[in-house]
């Protein structure tokens, strides 16, 4: 029981740190993209089109690299390799 | 909860397995297939034309003109794979307006079978196009330091080109889930909503992205110098 112990803690802290760390670069990035794009638009509102449109596929792709952060985190609470192997140790060595 | 539609099994036979992702892949393939076949059954190139071929005549034309802009000669070449990669995925997010429906595209499995595709597609119409060695030669192309550095970019772009579908509509489907928990009363609506932009700008990214791979592998080197 003290392996399942240390291993749902440390999974249950880390994916929080996971997406904690993993989101402040894409926000950071998400941020700066968009004030540029309104300075942008607000410069030249004739080509508001063609800049909304980049900037909706620069935005979904600076988010994936928080998605992919997102995606470690989920991994960590809900199907993690090291807890499914020692519940089975454990059940292994119940029976 | 679940993380990918995966886990809902109807039918088990021996090893296989019949899951959600495969009912809702197999009934994408038909809609697709069923409302391409009914259109273009009566197929005209008269003037007058039925609503539906305007419809898709519109499709196929933006999808054509939008792979022509990356820089790619012949999109007519490149369009059926392109342009299905797109249609699928594209299809599959905005059924999720759908009751007990999940997007196929929210379990790895789907996507990596699809960022597979992407993978044989490019070395494919590479070689296709400029024949087995000089399209092998671009892999040692700066000098032959660059060799396993450009087979790890191969792969590794595409298990990013994988994991990024499956992220964003997985984490759209979780966030409509833990949300139902909290506030169930027209708050989800929204995320949906959010949801189905996030699933049309994924497949476009998706399509955008194999079609700039498939650019790099089938574009000359005269046509680089001259740009």
């Amino acid at each position: 029981m003290e392996a399942l112990t240390i291993i749902g803690s440390v999974s249950i802290i880390v994916s929080g740190f996971t997406i904690a760390i993993g989101c402040i670069g894409p926000s950071l990035a998400e941020g700066k993209a968009v004030a540029t794009a309104l300075t942008a638009i607000a410069q030249q509102p004739d080509a508001s089109n063609t800049i909304t449109r980049t900037l909706f596929v620069g935005l979904a792709m600076i988010e994936s690299v928080a998605i992919y952060a997102l995606v470690v985190s989920m991994i960590l609470i809900f199907a993690n390799p090291f807890w499914n192997f020692a519940i089975t140790q454990a059940q292994a060595a119940v029976r | 909860m679940e993380l990918s539609p995966d886990e809902v099994v109807y039918w088990t036979f021996g090893y296989a397995k019949l899951n959600k992702t495969i009912v809702t892949t197999w009934f994408i393939i038909f809609f697709l297939s069923f409302f391409s076949w009914l259109v273009t059954r009566k197929m005209t190139n008269g003037i007058e034309i039925s609503r539906w071929q305007n419809f898709l005549e519109i499709v196929v034309g933006g999808i054509r003109d939008q792979i022509g802009n990356i820089g790619i000669k012949e999109p007519e070449k490149y369009i059926g794979f392109i342009g299905t990669l797109f249609l699928f995925i594209a299809t599959s997010n905005i059924a999720t307006i759908f009751p007990w429906y999940d997007a196929p595209t929210g379990s790895l499995s789907t996507t990596i079978g699809l960022a597979f595709m992407v993978f044989c597609a490019v070395p494919f119409y590479g070689i296709a196009q400029k024949g087995i060695f000089p399209y092998l030669k671009s892999y040692i192309q700066p000098t032959v330091i660059m060799l396993p550095f450009n087979i790890i970019t191969e792969v590794s772009r595409t298990f990013a080109l994988a994991i990024r579908l499956f992220g964003n509509i997985m984490s759209g489907s979780i966030i409509l889930a833990i949300l139902l928990s909290i506030v169930p009363l027209l708050f989800p609506i929204i995320m949906t909503v959010l949801g189905l932009l996030t699933g049309i700008i994924q497949a476009f990214i998706f399509a955008v992205l194999s079609t700039v791979y498939i650019a790099a592998a089938v574009q000359n080197k005269e046509k680089v110098k001259s740009n």
